[in-house]
């Protein structure tokens, strides 16, 4: 039976390999000169003062399909919160403070402010230099986890009120949404970028919505990686079967 | 030389894919199928890279450099690679939560031990 299964595996795995070989000499080759939508993307990105133009493409020219992913993200943070939630056999224990190594918990703190700092930078400059709302957003939520790693559960659960970042990732998700319409109201179209000044080129302010949408994105992202981590790091540290049951 | 280096990238892909795909088939644990679903998904990063580099081109950034002095990497298929990368870390923490409670219902992660339905 597992031969049989290894033997439909290896004649599956050979012809998809042949497919994907013969697919490949067929693609234009690697590092050619001819990129005809990344060079319009750069036209439009430009022509809207937008400096990071990958910024450009996410928050303005595919800002549809950014509303999309985020609300996959949205969606998958509610499911992890119905899934790993307390159910009716256990119980929450009072995790106990554990010893921490010196130099590990003097590191943590020093390190701390500057990873959330760097975070909070990578998110604002995300329309400027490489990064943005998504990078920036998982930077500034592991940044509140090195307090896990240098104190203890505890003083992360209270500088982490979870209903407070539940409730920012949602008013995030609809800012956007909102940000969207307001292009509607104006009288152009939904999430068209022609609501605010384009601005100076290479500034904070420039780009018209783009810093308005990075900025709600990063707010959802550090929102939901706050809350995923909280949930599993709860499963892990607070949450137990109860006994005999 | 010059044929294989302009297909190389594309059978890198191909062949990270593959090994995800007999990860998968193979696997004897659900974390370890997790993680070759992510082997997977990290194939089509290095697809979507590989196709839009151009020779000799830096980062489609132009806050340090003059729009029109260097060729630059298509940003269309990096903005797609960041998409992705967010698509594929909220589907990983999605099926692990789905892992852990058919550990706690089940007691097993063994996928071939997963038989039968359960109210």
């Amino acid at each position: 039976m597992k031969r049989l299964r290894l033997a439909l595996l290896a004649l599956g795995g050979a012809g998809l390999a042949a497919l994907l070989v013969a697919a490949c000499l067929d693609l234009p080759g690697f590092g050619g000169r001819s990129h005809p939508y990344g060079t319009r993307a750069v036209h439009a990105s430009l022509t809207r003062r937008a400096a990071n133009t990958i910024a450009s493409v996410n928050f303005d020219q595919r800002a549809y399909d950014t509303l999309g992913e985020m609300s996959i993200l949205f969606a998958a943070v509610l499911g992890c919160v119905v899934l790993l939630r307390q159910a009716r056999d256990e119980h929450r224990a009072q995790p106990q403070p554990a010893e921490v190594a010196r130099p590990v918990r003097r590191y943590a703190l020093i390190v701390l402010p500057v990873a959330l700092v760097t975070g909070l930078y990578v998110i604002a400059h995300g329309q400027l230099s490489p990064g943005g709302g998504f990078q920036g957003g998982v930077v500034a939520a592991t940044a509140l986890h090195l307090l896990y790693l240098g104190a203890d559960y505890r003083a992360l659960e209270r500088i982490r009120p979870l209903a407070v970042y539940e409730t920012s990732d949602a008013l995030a998700v609809s800012s956007y949404l909102v940000l969207g319409l307001a292009g509607v109201l104006a009288g152009t179209a939904f999430l068209a970028n022609t609501l605010l000044p384009y601005g100076t080129f290479n500034t904070l302010s420039s780009g018209g919505t783009v810093p308005l949408l990075n900025a709600a994105i990063g707010i959802e992202v550090a929102s939901a990686v706050v809350v995923l981590l909280a949930n599993f790091l709860d499963q892990a540290v607070e949450i137990e079967e109860e006994h005999g049951s | 030389m010059t044929t294989v280096m302009h297909v190389l990238p594309y059978l890198v892909a191909a062949y990270v894919f593959l090994t995800g795909c007999y990860g998968l088939a193979t696997s004897r644990n659900l974390i370890h199928a997790v993680g070759c679903l992510a082997v997977c998904q990290s194939s089509t990063y290095v697809l979507l890279l590989a196709v839009g580099y151009r020779d000799g081109a830096t980062a489609p950034v132009f806050s340090d450099i003059k729009p029109g002095s260097r060729p630059v990497v298509d940003p269309v298929v990096q903005a797609l690679t960041l998409t992705d990368i967010v698509v594929g870390a909220t589907v990983t923490a999605l099926l692990l939560a789905l892992v852990l409670q058919i550990a706690k219902r089940h007691g097993t992660v063994d996928p071939d031990e997963l038989r039968e339905l359960r109210g």
